[in-house]
C-alpha cells in the first residue's frame, strides 16, 4: 500500500503572529517557519503504517516555492522514502493546492492520502476534503484512530459531541487530529540520510492543473485588543464584582 | 439571489448553530432556504420552517442520509446548488466535513469560519488562530462559506412560517460506512451554546478534580471545557477542547480554571463578554485577556466559589 502525505511550510506555531503596518499581510520577514503541526501528525500516522508492514512506500508531497523543500527533508528525515514539490508560489489557494495534491495522488496510485486536516496560518481546514471530492474518494476528517484492514480504513473521528466511526474504502483520504499520534524528532543520522533520498521539484503544468482564485485579500489587520482586567484579591471580591459590576452573576 | 443553509442537526432537533447561520444569511439575502438533509427528522424540518428568516425548507429525508455523510451530502448539495448565490453551513464538525466537498464539486472557493458579512462578495474572517483578521472578497459564482457561530446571533427559532419542499433524489455513500458514535450524554448546555463556561487546564492535575468545575457549572448552570493540555493529557475528552482546533466559544461569562492562556486557547475564546482567570502562577499570559483575574490555588478557590455563588 502507497501513502502519499502532504506537508505544509507555516510560521512556527510559537512565533507570535504580526500584521504588517500597511495590513496588507501577516509580517513573515524573518519568522521562524516550520512544518504545520498537523502535517507532523499526519506523516507520523504515515511512517507508523509503514513501520507495522501495512504501507510499502510513504511519499511527501508540498505545494510551494523553494523553501518547502526544507519542509520536505524534514519529513525524509522522519521516515518518508522520497518526495515531491510542486513548485508554486506560496499562499496558493486551498482549492488550486487540492487539484495539484489531487493530480499527485493520481498519477502516484496512491491508496491513502494523510493530510492535516488544517494549516495553522490559513485555518482553513478544507484542503483534504477537496482531494477527496475531486478524486471521488471517500474522506475520514479530524482522525483519532486509523486502523487499516481489508482494503479499508476504519477511522474514528473527533466530532463536535464526542468521537464517530467510519469505515472508508480504500483510496481514500484520512485528515489528522490532534490525538492521532505524538509525532516524533527526526534523529540527527536521519536528517542527514534524507539529504540522500530523492526529491522530485514539478510545476502545475507538468501536472496539467490549472491554478488560480477568485478570491482576493482586502486587507489583514490586528484583532481587536481585550483591554487588560484587574485582579482580584480574593473569592469574595470576585462574585462582587461578577453580581455587581459585570452583572453576569445573578 | 437566494442563500441556501445546509441545517446543523441530530435528526431530532434542529442545532442552534444554524439559527447563527441563518442571521449571517439575511445579512446577505433576503430569501433564505434551509436543506435538512437527514433520516426520519420531521421535526426539524418543523422546527427549522418557524425560524426567523427562513423563507423555504428543503428536506431530504432518507436512510442513506441518517449520519449525514460527507460523500452523499455534497452531491446532494452539488445537486440543488443551481439558482443559489451563496451556500453556508455552520463552522461545526459537520459543516466543515461536508462544505468544502460541495467548494471543490462546484469548483469554487471554501471561505472558512466567517465572522462577518460586509457585502454580499466580501466578508472577514480569522486567520493565524484569530491573531489575524482577513477581509477577502470573492468573485465566484456561488459563494461557499462556512459561519463561526460567534460572529452572528440567533435568529428567533419561532415566528417563520416557511414553505417546504420534499427532495426525492437518494444519493448513496457506498464507500463510507457508519460504523459507531460514542456521544458525550450530559445535562448541561452545549458547549458552543452556553451562556456561562467553566473550563479547566492543565492545572487541574487530572480527570477526577474536574469534578471541582462541575459543582461552580451547576451553580450558574454554566457548561464544562477545557483547554487543549488538559485534553492531551487525557483529563477529559475531546469535545470539551476550547481553542484553535477545537471549539470557538462567546459566553457572557467564561471562567479559565488552571489554564495558562496559550495562543491556541486564547483564539476558542477571547470573543467571551467577560473572562475570569483562576492561575496560581500570576504571570501566566491568561490574566492579559481576563477581565477579573483571580491569583490563588484552584483547589481553594474554586470550593470557595462554588459556597459563595
Amino acid at each position: 500500500m502507497k501513502i502519499l502525505v502532504s506537508v505544509k511550510r507555516v510560521i512556527d506555531y510559537n512565533v507570535k503572529v504580526r500584521v504588517k503596518a500597511d495590513h496588507s499581510a501577516v509580517d513573515l520577514t524573518n519568522v521562524k517557519m516550520s512544518m504545520n503541526p498537523f502535517c507532523e501528525i499526519a506523516v507520523e500516522e504515515a511512517i507508523r503504517l509503514k513501520e507495522k508492514g501495512i504501507a510499502t512506500e510513504v511519499v511527501a508531497v508540498s505545494i510551494g516555492s523553494k523553501a518547502c523543500q526544507e519542509t520536505l527533508r524534514t519529513a525524509l528525515a522522519l521516515g518518508a522514502d522520497r518526495a515531491i514539490q510542486v513548485e508554486a508560489e506560496d499562499g496558493l489557494d486551498s482549492l488550486s493546492v487540492a487539484k495539484l495534491i489531487a493530480k499527485v495522488a493520481q498519477d502516484e496510485a496512491a491508496d491513502l492520502v494523510i493530510m492535516g486536516k488544517q494549516a495553522i496560518d490559513s485555518d482553513n481546514n478544507q484542503t483534504g476534503q477537496m482531494v477527496a471530492a475531486l478524486l471521488d474518494y471517500p474522506q475520514a476528517t479530524f482522525a483519532s484512530e486509523v486502523l487499516i484492514e481489508n482494503g479499508e480504513a476504519q477511522v474514528t473521528r473527533e466530532i463536535d459531541g464526542g468521537l464517530q466511526t467510519l469505515a472508508i474504502t480504500l483510496p481514500a483520504v484520512v485528515t489528522t487530529d490532534l490525538r492521532l499520534n505524538e509525532p516524533r524528532f527526526a534523529s540527527l543520522p536521519n536528517i542527514m540520510k534524507a539529504k540522500k533520498k530523492p526529491l522530485d521539484v514539478k510545476t502545475p503544468a507538468d501536472l496539467g492543473v490549472e491554478v488560480g482564485s477568485n478570491v482576493s485579500l482586502v486587507s489583514v489587520t490586528p484583532p481587536p485588543q481585550r483591554a487588560g482586567g484587574i485582579k482580584v484579591g480574593s473569592v469574595t471580591e470576585l462574585v462582587d464584582k461578577l453580581k455587581n459590576e459585570a452583572k453576569v452573576v445573578s | 439571489m437566494s442563500v441556501l443553509i445546509i441545517a446543523e442537526h441530530d435528526n431530532k432537533s434542529l442545532k442552534p448553530a444554524t439559527l447563527n447561520t441563518v442571521t449571517a444569511a439575511t445579512q446577505i439575502d433576503a430569501d433564505v432556504h434551509v436543506l435538512v438533509v437527514g433520516f426520519e427528522c420531521q421535526t426539524v424540518v418543523e422546527q427549522a420552517a418557524q425560524v426567523s428568516g427562513v423563507t423555504k425548507v428543503l428536506v431530504a429525508d432518507n436512510a442513506a442520509y441518517e449520519h449525514q455523510l460527507a460523500e452523499n451530502v455534497s452531491k446532494l448539495v452539488v445537486d440543488v446548488a443551481a439558482g443559489y448565490g451563496h451556500i453556508l453551513a455552520p463552522a461545526t464538525t459537520t459543516g466543515k466535513n461536508t462544505l468544502p466537498r460541495v467548494a471543490a464539486l462546484l469548483n469554487v472557493a471554501q471561505l472558512s469560519d466567517v465572522i462577518k458579512v460586509e457585502s454580499a462578495d466580501t466578508f472577514v474572517r480569522p486567520i493565524y488562530a484569530g491573531n489575524a483578521i482577513a477581509t477577502v472578497k470573492t468573485t465566484d459564482a456561488v459563494k461557499v462559506l462556512t459561519i463561526r457561530t460567534t460572529g452572528f446571533d440567533a435568529a428567533a427559532s419561532t415566528g417563520g412560517s416557511a414553505e417546504r419542499q420534499v427532495l426525492s433524489q437518494v444519493i448513496t455513500s457506498d464507500r463510507s460506512r457508519f460504523v459507531k458514535e460514542q456521544l458525550a450524554e450530559s445535562d448541561r448546555p452545549e458547549l458552543t451554546a452556553a451562556s456561562v463556561i467553566i473550563s479547566g487546564g492543565r492545572g487541574m492535575g487530572n480527570g477526577d478534580n474536574f469534578k471541582l468545575l462541575e459543582g461552580v457549572a451547576d451553580k450558574l448552570g454554566a457548561a464544562i471545557g477545557a483547554s487543549r493540555a488538559a485534553v492531551d493529557a487525557g483529563f477529559v475528552p475531546n469535545d470539551l477542547q476550547v481553542g484553535q482546533t477545537g471549539k470557538t466559544v462567546a459566553p457572557d461569562l467564561y471562567i479559565a480554571v488552571g489554564i495558562s492562556g496559550a495562543i491556541q486557547h486564547l483564539a476558542g475564546m477571547k470573543d467571551s463578554k467577560v473572562i475570569v482567570a483562576i492561575n496560581k502562577d500570576e504571570d501566566a499570559p491568561i490574566f492579559q485577556v481576563a477581565d477579573y483575574g483571580l491569583v490563588a490555588d484552584l483547589f481553594d478557590a474554586v470550593p470557595e466559589l462554588e459556597k459563595s455563588l
